[in-house]
C-alpha cells in the first residue's frame, strides 16, 4: 500500500477537517449538476419505497388512517421478539467488533501485497455478507444434532452440546451463527481506518519519551475510536436487519422482529397483517435511529478530542 | 524487533500468528463440516463420492439447471451493483469532498439511511417501484441490481470514505490542478490511484453483499443463487451444501484474482 500511503505524510489524519479552499474556478448552480445522477438515483429507490414502507403501518387496508397497528407493537410477542433482537444484535455486534478489530490488528505490519493479506481479505469479503441459507447449512453441518463437531466432542470429551435443548434452532444459536459475518465485516470495514495510523505519529510519541502503552492509549485509540464505534454500529445494523439465516435456522415461531415482518407479510389467515409488517418496520426504523442519534452524538465527542 | 514493532505499532510475530491461528481455526471449522456433509452416506454413517458423482453426470446440466441460471443472475447483479458503486457513488463521493465540504454530512447521512432501512423494510416499498421498473426496463434479472445498490451503499461508502480522509485529496488535486491537468487526469491519474483500496473494498463487500443477498430476491419472487440454494436443499441438502461451497470457492478466487489484479497494477505503475 506504498502508494496509498506515501502521499498521506503531509496529511492531517483521519477524521481531521481538510482545508477550505476552493480548488476549482469554474462556479454557480453548473457544479451542482454532478450531483444529480446520484440523487435521483437515491430518490428512486431509497426515498420512495422507504416512505411507502414506512407509511404502511399508519393505514388501514382500506387506506384509512390507523394507530392499531402501532398498538400491536406492544403485544408481549412482539416486545419479546424486540427484545431478542437488541440482545442478539448488541451482543454479537461487540464481540464481532473486538475480534474483528485484533485480526486488524495481527495484520498490521504484514505486507500488503503479500500472500497473507489477500487471503485475509478475500476470505472476509466472502464471509461478511455470506448470511443467509449458506450459513445455516454450514453450522447444521458443523453443530447441528448429527454433525461432525457434535459427535466428535460427544465421543472425545463426553460433552453433549445439546444437553439444554436444541439450542442451535433458537435465539442462543444465532448469537454464533452470527458472528460468523460480524467478524470478517469488522476486518473489512475497520482494517483502512487501522491503515491510516502514521509511523511518525509512534515515532512522536517516542521521541517525547511515551511508551508502546502510551501510543495506543494516547494516540491511536483516540484517533481510531470514531471508526471503531461506526463499525461496531454497522456489525449492530447488520445483525438487527439480518433475515435471511435466522429465516433458515429457525425451526419454531419468529423470535425476533425480522421473522416477525416475514410472517406479517406473508400471513394468509389474518387480513390486514401487511400493514401490521409497516408497524413492524416502522418500529425497527425507530430503533435504528435512535441508535444513529447516540452514534453521531460520541461521535461529536470524540471529533473534539482529537482538535 | 522491527522498528515499527518497538515503537508499537505492530505486533510481534508471536502474538500475530496466535491471534490469526485461533481465529482462522474457528472460522475454519464450519467449512470443513460443510465438506465433510458433502461426503456422507445419509445418516446412519459412511462416506460416499455419490453426491459428487451426480454433480458431473450426464444429466446434471439439465437436472441443476435453474442453479445454474440463478448462478447466472447473481453474477450479473454483482457486476451491475459495483458498477452503480464506481459511476454513482464514487464521483459523487470525490465531488462532494472537493467541491461541497458543506454537503459531506448530507452524504453520510444519505449512505447511512440503508443502515436504519434494513432489506426486510425496503422491500415492502420496492414492491410499487418495481412495477415502474419492469415497465422501462423489462423483467431482466440484472434490473434487481439498482436495489441492490442501495443495499450496499452503507458498506461500499464507509470503504471509500475511510480512504478518502486517510489522503490529502484537496492538496493533490490542488497539485495535479497547478501542474496544468484538467479535471479528468486529476481524477483518473491523481485521485483514483490513492483511492485504490478504499474503491478495492467497495467493490469487494459490494460483490459479496450481492451474492449472499436472499431477502429482496425471495419477496420480490426474483431468481438468485441464494433463492435457488434455499429450494435445492429441501429436496438435496447435499447438493445445496456442494454448490454453496462451490459458490464460496467461486467468490474466493474471484475477489483473490481482483485483489491480485489490484497489486499488479499498482507495481507496475510504480516501477
Amino acid at each position: 500500500m506504498t502508494v496509498a500511503n506515501a502521499p498521506a505524510l503531509t496529511s492531517t489524519g483521519a477524521g481531521a477537517t481538510p482545508r477550505r479552499q476552493s480548488v476549482s474556478g469554474r462556479g454557480g448552480i453548473l457544479r451542482f449538476l454532478g450531483l444529480t445522477p446520484f440523487a435521483l438515483y437515491v430518490l428512486l429507490f431509497l426515498g420512495i419505497p422507504t416512505v411507502l414502507a414506512v407509511s404502511t403501518g399508519l393505514f388501514t387496508e382500506d387506506g384509512g388512517l390507523t394507530l392499531d397497528n402501532i398498538v400491536g407493537l406492544f403485544a408481549p410477542n412482539v416486545l419479546t421478539a424486540f427484545g431478542n433482537s437488541f440482545f442478539v444484535s448488541a451482543v454479537t455486534a461487540v464481540i464481532g467488533a473486538v475480534i474483528g478489530a485484533l485480526v486488524c490488528y495481527a495484520m498490521l505490519g504484514t505486507r500488503p501485497d503479500g500472500a497473507l493479506r489477500a487471503i485475509v481479505d478475500s476470505a472476509s469479503s466472502v464471509l461478511a455478507q455470506f448470511g443467509g441459507v449458506m450459513l445455516a447449512f454450514a453450522f447444521i453441518a458443523a453443530i447441528g444434532s448429527q454433525a461432525l463437531l457434535t459427535k466428535f466432542l460427544a465421543e472425545a470429551f463426553g460433552l453433549n452440546l445439546y444437553a439444554n435443548g436444541p439450542w442451535l434452532y433458537q435465539v442462543p444459536g444465532l448469537l454464533v451463527v452470527y458472528l460468523y459475518f460480524q467478524v470478517p465485516l469488522m476486518i473489512i470495514t475497520f482494517m483502512p481506518a487501522l491503515e491510516g495510523l502514521k509511523t511518525t505519529w509512534a515515532e512522536a510519541n517516542a521521541t517525547l519519551g511515551g511508551t508502546r502503552f502510551t501510543y495506543w492509549t494516547r494516540i491511536a485509540i483516540p484517533v481510531l475510536a470514531p471508526s471503531f464505534i461506526g463499525s461496531l454500529l454497522l456489525l449492530f445494523a447488520n445483525a438487527f436487519s439480518s433475515y435471511a439465516t435466522a429465516a433458515a435456522l429457525v425451526s419454531q415461531g419468529a423470535p425476533i422482529v425480522p421473522l416477525q415482518i416475514r410472517s406479517a407479510l406473508v400471513s394468509e389467515t389474518v387480513l390486514g397483517r401487511e400493514n401490521m409488517a409497516g408497524a413492524l418496520a416502522l418500529g425497527m426504523v425507530v430503533i435504528m435511529v435512535i441508535v444513529m442519534w447516540g452514534y453521531s452524538v460520541l461521535q461529536g465527542r470524540t471529533s473534539r478530542w482529537q482538535k | 524487533m522491527t522498528a515499527e514493532q518497538r515503537l508499537g505499532t505492530q505486533p510481534s510475530k508471536t502474538t500475530r500468528w496466535i491471534i490469526l491461528g485461533i481465529v482462522g481455526l474457528v472460522f475454519a471449522l464450519p467449512i470443513v463440516a460443510m465438506i465433510e456433509f458433502t461426503f456422507r452416506q445419509g445418516l446412519a454413517g459412511g462416506y460416499t463420492l455419490d453426491h459428487w458423482a451426480g454433480l458431473f453426470g450426464e444429466d446434471s446440466a439439465r437436472t441443476y439447471r435453474g442453479l445454474f441460471q440463478a448462478i447466472g443472475n447473481s453474477v450479473v447483479l454483482a457486476i451491475v451493483t459495483v458498477g452503480i458503486v464506481l459511476v454513482l457513488l464514487l464521483p459523487t463521493m470525490i465531488l462532494v469532498h472537493i467541491q461541497f465540504p458543506k454537503l459531506k454530512r448530507v452524504l453520510e447521512f444519505i449512505c447511512i439511511v440503508p443502515i436504519t432501512v434494513p432489506a426486510i423494510v425496503l422491500v415492502v416499498g420496492l414492491a410499487p417501484v418495481y412495477s415502474f421498473v419492469v415497465k422501462i426496463f423489462g423483467s431482466g434479472a440484472w434490473t434487481l441490481a439498482f436495489a441492490y445498490g442501495i443495499t450496499v451503499l452503507p458498506y461500499a461508502y464507509r470503504a471509500i470514505q475511510a480512504n478518502l480522509e486517510a489522503v490529502p485529496v484537496i492538496t493533490l488535486s490542488e497539485a495535479g490542478r497547478s501542474l496544468g491537468a484538467g479535471w479528468p487526469t486529476v481524477l483518473w491519474r491523481v485521485l483514483l490511484p490513492n483511492l485504490r483500496r478504499g474503491v478495492l473494498a467497495a467493490s469487494f463487500i459490494s460483490v459479496a453483499v450481492v451474492l449472499g443477498e436472499f431477502t429482496i430476491a425471495s419477496l420480490l419472487n426474483r431468481v438468485n443463487l441464494q433463492t435457488a440454494l434455499l429450494q435445492v436443499s429441501q429436496s438435496d441438502p447435499y447438493v445445496a451444501v456442494i454448490f454453496a461451497l462451490l459458490a464460496l470457492a467461486l467468490v474466493f478466487g474471484l475477489l483473490l484474482l481482483i485483489g491480485r489484479l489490484g497489486s499488479v497494477g499498482r507495481n507496475r505503475k510504480e516501477s
